[in-house]
C-alpha cells in the first residue's frame, strides 16, 4: 500500500511502459550491432586503409621530396624480391608448360603448349604469384619494420622532429610497390616463358617453330599489358596493408608479430579476391579479341 | 582577446610562464586519461611533472607540441595557441621543442651521428661539413667523442639517452622535453642523467620540462614540480612548497620513495654507503 501522499503504481505505469520501450529499443540497437559487428570491422578496416593511402598521396606534391627515400624503398622491395620471383617464375613457366604438353599430347597439339602457358603467365600467374611473393617479403618485412618504428616510439620521434611519418615512410613505400610490381612481373613472366620453352622444345621435342608461333597466336601483347595493370593494383595493395599494419601496431613485440602475419595473409587474401574483380572489369575494357 | 586568470592576455607571451595548459580534457575510448588540467611551465626553469605510471604525465606533455589533440581545453606556448595551429606552422612550431624519449627512441638503422643529423638534414640548408660539425660539438660536450660511428643497438642504456638529447639539441629548441630520462638505469648513470639534464639547460639556455617519478633525481634538478593524480593537477609549485605541502598522497609519494620530503636528502644510504 502506498503512503499518503505519494503517487500510487497505476500513476508510473506510463512511465514505466516508456522505460520498457526504450530498453527493447537499445537492446535491439545492440543485438543488431553485435550481430553485424564483423562486417561493420571489416568496413572500418577498408576505410582505414583508404583514408592512409589518401594521406600518404597528398603528401606526394609536397616538398621536402627524398628522393633517397624512394630509392631505398624501390630497393627494398624491387631488388629484395627478385631473386624469389626470378626463381619461382622459372618454376611456374617449367610446370606449366611440361603438363600443357602432357595434356595437348593427347590430342597432338602439344605445340599449343607455349601460347597457353604464355596467356596464364600474363594473365594470371606472374601478376597473382608475383604480389604473393611481395607480400610474404616485402609487405611483412614493411609490417615489421614499421611495427618496431611504432612500439619503440621512432616514429613518435619523426613527429617530434616536425617530419611527417606518412610522408617519410608510408609514401615511399607505396609509390615504389606501385612501381616495382609491374617491373617484378614483366621480369617473372619473361623468365617463366623461357623456362617453358626449354622444357617444351628441349625437353619435351616440341617443335620450335610450331612453339614461337602458336605462342604468337594465342598470347597477344594486350595480355601482358593487362597483366601489368592488375599488377600495378596488387603491388599497391600489398604494400599498404603491410604500412597499415605496421604503423598501427601496438601491444610490444606480440603486436608487431601479429601486425606482420595480417600483413601476409590480408595481403594474399585481398590479391586473391581482387584479381577475379579486376579481371571483370578489365575484361570488359580490353575484350581477348582486341589484340 | 582571450585572458588568463590573472588578466594577462593568453595569446601573449608572459614573461614567466613559457607554457599555459588551460582546462585539458583528454580521454582514449572510455578511459579519462586528463581531466580538466591547469599547469604553467616556468621559463627557463626545470620543470619536473611527477605522478604515479599510467597517471598521464606523457600524454600531457605529448599536447604541448601536438602530437596528441585534446578534447578540449588549449595550450598556448609563447602566445601561440598550439591546437590552431595548420599543418605547415605546427611543423615549423613544433622545432621549438627537442623531445628526448623513454627509451631515447633513436632510429636503429642509423649511426649515432646519421641520428643527431637527422633533424639538421631535414630543417637546415646546411652542408654536409656544418651539420657534422655540429654534431661532433654536441656529442662531445655531453661525453660522447668516438660514437658517431657506432649504432644505437651497440650503446648502453645512459648512452643512449645522451645521444637522444644530443639529437634533440642539434636544433637549439627553446624548450627541451624529457620523458622518464632515469628510469631503467642505475643509481651512477641516473645521476650523470641528472648532471646531463642540469649542464644542458644551464649551457643552451632552454626551458625543461622532465617526466619522472624517481623522487631523489626530482630533488637534484627540479625549479618547480607539479604531481599528476587521479588525472587532475594534486599540487605544483617550487620545490620548497612541494616539500612543505601536507597533501596526503603527494607527502606518502615522496615518503616511499625513500626521500624525506621535508628536506629532499635521501633517507636511505646511497649504493656503496657504509
Amino acid at each position: 500500500m502506498s503512503a499518503p501522499g505519494e503517487p500510487s503504481s497505476s500513476d508510473h505505469e506510463p512511465e514505466q511502459r516508456e522505460h520498457a520501450a526504450v530498453s527493447a529499443g537499445k537492446a535491439v540497437v545492440l543485438g543488431v550491432r553485435d550481430a553485424f559487428a564483423p562486417a561493420f570491422k571489416v568496413i572500418e578496416l577498408v576505410g582505414d586503409h583508404v583514408i592512409l593511402f589518401a594521406r600518404a598521396m597528398s603528401w606526394l606534391p609536397r616538398r621536402p621530396y627524398r628522393a633517397g627515400n624512394y630509392l631505398e624503398a624501390c630497393e627494398y622491395i624491387g631488388f629484395g624480391s627478385l631473386a624469389i620471383v626470378l626463381l619461382v617464375g622459372a618454376f611456374t613457366g617449367m610446370v606449366m608448360s611440361l603438363q600443357s604438353v602432357y595434356a595437348f599430347r593427347q590430342f597432338q597439339l602439344e605445340s599449343f603448349a607455349g601460347g597457353t602457358t604464355g596467356k596464364a603467365l600474363a594473365l594470371e600467374l606472374a601478376p597473382v604469384l608475383t604480389a604473393l611473393m611481395m607480400a610474404g617479403r616485402a609487405g611483412a618485412g614493411i609490417a615489421t619494420e614499421l611495427g618496431t618504428m611504432r612500439i619503440s616510439e621512432q616514429i613518435d620521434a619523426l613527429e617530434s622532429m616536425a617530419v611527417n611519418p606518412v610522408q617519410f615512410l608510408v609514401l615511399p613505400r607505396l609509390v615504389a610497390g606501385m612501381l616495382m610490381a609491374p617491373i617484378l612481373t614483366l621480369l617473372f613472366f619473361v623468365i617463366g616463358m623461357t623456362g617453358a620453352y626449354f622444357v617444351a622444345v628441349v625437353g619435351e621435342n616440341v617443335d620450335h617453330g610450331q612453339f614461337v608461333l602458336h605462342t604468337r597466336d594465342i598470347l597477344l601483347p594486350l595480355d601482358i599489358v593487362q597483366g601489368l595493370i592488375k599488377s600495378v593494383v596488387f603491388g599497391l595493395l600489398v604494400i599498404l596493408i603491410g604500412c597499415y599494419q605496421g604503423y598501427n601496431a601496438h601491444g610490444g613485440g606480440r603486436g608487431v608479430g601479429l601486425g606482420t602475419t595480417r600483413a601476409v595473409v590480408y595481403g594474399s587474401v585481398i590479391v586473391l579476391m581482387s584479381d577475379y574483380f579486376l579481371s571483370q572489369i578489365l575484361l570488359q575494357i580490353i575484350p581477348p579479341e582486341a589484340g | 582577446m582571450k585572458l588568463d586568470h590573472d588578466g594577462s592576455p593568453l595569446e601573449q607571451p608572459h614573461p614567466r610562464w613559457h607554457v599555459r595548459v588551460r582546462g585539458l580534457d583528454k580521454s582514449f575510448g572510455t578511459n579519462h586519461v586528463l581531466d580538466h588540467i591547469d599547469l604553467d611551465i616556468e621559463r627557463g626553469k626545470v620543470n619536473v611533472i611527477i605522478g604515479a605510471s599510467g597517471a598521464g604525465k606523457s600524454v600531457l606533455i605529448k599536447h604541448f607540441m601536438c602530437l596528441l589533440r585534446p578534447d578540449s581545453g588549449s595550450v598556448w606556448v609563447d602566445g601561440t595557441d598550439v591546437f590552431a595551429l595548420a599543418t605547415k606552422p605546427l611543423a615549423e612550431f613544433r622545432r621549438k621543442f627537442g623531445l628526448v624519449f623513454q627509451f631515447s627512441a633513436l632510429f636503429d638503422s642509423l649511426t649515432v651521428e646519421e641520428n643527431c643529423a637527422f633533424p639538421l638534414k631535414e630543417h637546415t640548408g646546411k652542408n654536409k661539413a656544418e651539420i657534422k660539425e655540429i654534431v661532433r660539438d654536441r656529442l662531445s660536450a655531453l661525453g660522447l667523442d668516438g660514437t658517431q660511428r657506432k649504432y644505437p643497438g651497440e650503446l648502453s642504456g645512459g648512452m643512449r639517452k645522451r645521444v637522444g638529447l644530443a639529437r634533440a639539441l642539434v636544433l637549439e629548441p627553446e624548450i627541451l622535453m624529457f620523458d622518464e630520462p632515469t628510469t631503467g638505469l642505475d643509481p651512477l648513470a641516473t645521476r650523470n642523467v641528472d648532471e646531463m639534464i642540469l649542464a644542458a639547460c644551464a649551457r643552451y639556455k632552454v626551458t625543461s620540462v622532465v617526466i619522472s617519478h624517481d623522487m631523489a633525481s626530482v630533488f637534484r634538478i627540479a625549479d618547480r614540480i607539479a604531481m599528476i593524480h587521479e588525472h587532475k593537477i594534486l599540487a605544483a609549485g617550487t620545490v620548497a612548497e612541494i616539500q612543505a605541502s601536507r597533501e596526503p598522497y603527494l607527502y606518502e609519494f615522496i615518503r616511499t620513495s625513500g626521500v624525506a620530503a621535508a628536506s629532499g636528502a635521501r633517507v636511505v644510504p646511497e649504493a656503496g654507503a657504509p
